[in-house]
């Protein structure tokens, strides 16, 4: 396969800053919410102490606050580790549903501050095809970033995965329509460096609110 | 009677971990998951001090800040956040916030700060 590296290389970087990025900003949250509610059970300590009766299902219950948020950090840590190893060989077989249920989560909070819920679509399939994990990861999130400052808020955006003839699509549904004027200026460098990289091609159907991306069974 | 609080964040378990601590440290506390709650609760009830994450989902930490501050000009606003840079520190002070604190607070020196301004 033939294409620009150095553009590639240079979106990947900025990719995996972004992630790392809103991946930290999610653990500062969880922290926050530790630090709370252990500081939580110290106030509870040291009120007893003063002789305030203290009360175990208080205290029970924000234990179980700070393992559900230990849960959580853990689940984000999982899906970073999911990330960090999709760039480990240049192409493997790799399973689209699991990719886009991945890269809605890690886009979650992005689209959430702009109120844009993501969601898989109903119709996904399961679809494996040999690709470059790390390099559709990169190429799902700038769709979903021109989608979202599109997008209206409020609105649900989906994404799902079909098999097709040659291979498989990945489809981004928005209930309103694109901009003509800014969907012809998608294509900017880094996506056609990209879809060169994936040997994909991008379609777009403004009227419909679609970003199709068809991608080839083996790279 | 303690200060009047109102407290901003999306994440609700922070919120009320956070709203029982400062309870417990004789505050009043009300709660806003969203900017839009926390505007109409100020222009219809009395805070002595705001205490904000600064990155909310409905709107940017500096917007927020403005418009808290054009609907009660003399309101105390402290910012909680996750990682801001040095211009945004400065950007907010110059809109008007009291301070910034790193999330996770101090809630020993948020809460020396906000009954210095209480009193």
């Amino acid at each position: 396969m033939s294409y620009d590296t150095d553009t590639v290389g240079i979106a990947g970087l900025r990719f995996f800053g972004k992630m790392s990025a809103s991946i930290s900003h999610e653990i500062k949250n969880v922290l926050a919410i530790i630090n709370e509610n252990a500081g939580l059970l110290k106030d509870y300590t040291l009120m007893a102490e003063k002789g305030l009766d203290l009360n175990p299902h208080q205290v029970c219950a924000k234990a179980e606050k700070i393992m559900a948020q230990v849960a959580r950090a853990d689940e984000i840590m999982k899906k970073m580790n999911v990330l960090a190893h999709s760039i480990d060989e240049d192409r493997q077989q790799t399973n689209l549903d699991v990719i886009i249920k991945l890269m809605i989560a890690l886009s979650d909070r992005t689209a959430a501050m702009k109120t844009i819920k993501l969601e898989l679509s109903a119709t996904s399939e399961s679809v494996s095809i040999i690709t470059a994990p790390f390099f559709l990861e990169n190429l799902i999130s700038l769709c979903l970033d021109f989608i979202l400052n599109m997008a209206d808020e409020g609105s649900v955006l989906q994404l799902g995965c079909e098999k097709t003839k040659k291979g498989a699509l990945i489809r981004f549904t928005q209930p309103g329509k694109l901009p003509d004027e800014q969907s012809a200026g998608f294509s900017d460098d880094t996506v056609t460096a990209m879809m060169a990289a994936l040997q994909a091609e991008l379609f777009m159907d403004p009227a419909l609110g679609e970003i199709i991306i068809t991608l080839p069974k083996e790279i | 009677m303690g200060a009047k609080v109102l407290l901003i964040d999306d994440e609700t378990e922070f919120l009320e971990a956070m709203a029982d601590r400062l309870t417990i440290r004789g505050m009043t506390v009300s709660t806003a998951e969203s900017v839009y709650d926390a505007l109409q609760q100020v222009e219809t009830k009395i805070f002595d001090a705001v205490v904000m994450d600064f990155m909310m989902p409905d709107m940017d930490g500096i917007s927020a800040l403005k418009a808290l501050k054009k609907i009660k000009p003399e309101l105390h606003v402290f910012l909680l956040t996750g990682y801001a840079t040095v211009e945004k520190r400065e950007e907010a002070i110059q809109c008007g916030a009291d301070a910034l604190f790193d999330k996770p607070a101090n809630i020993d020196l948020l809460t020396k700060i906000i009954q210095r301004v209480y009193s």
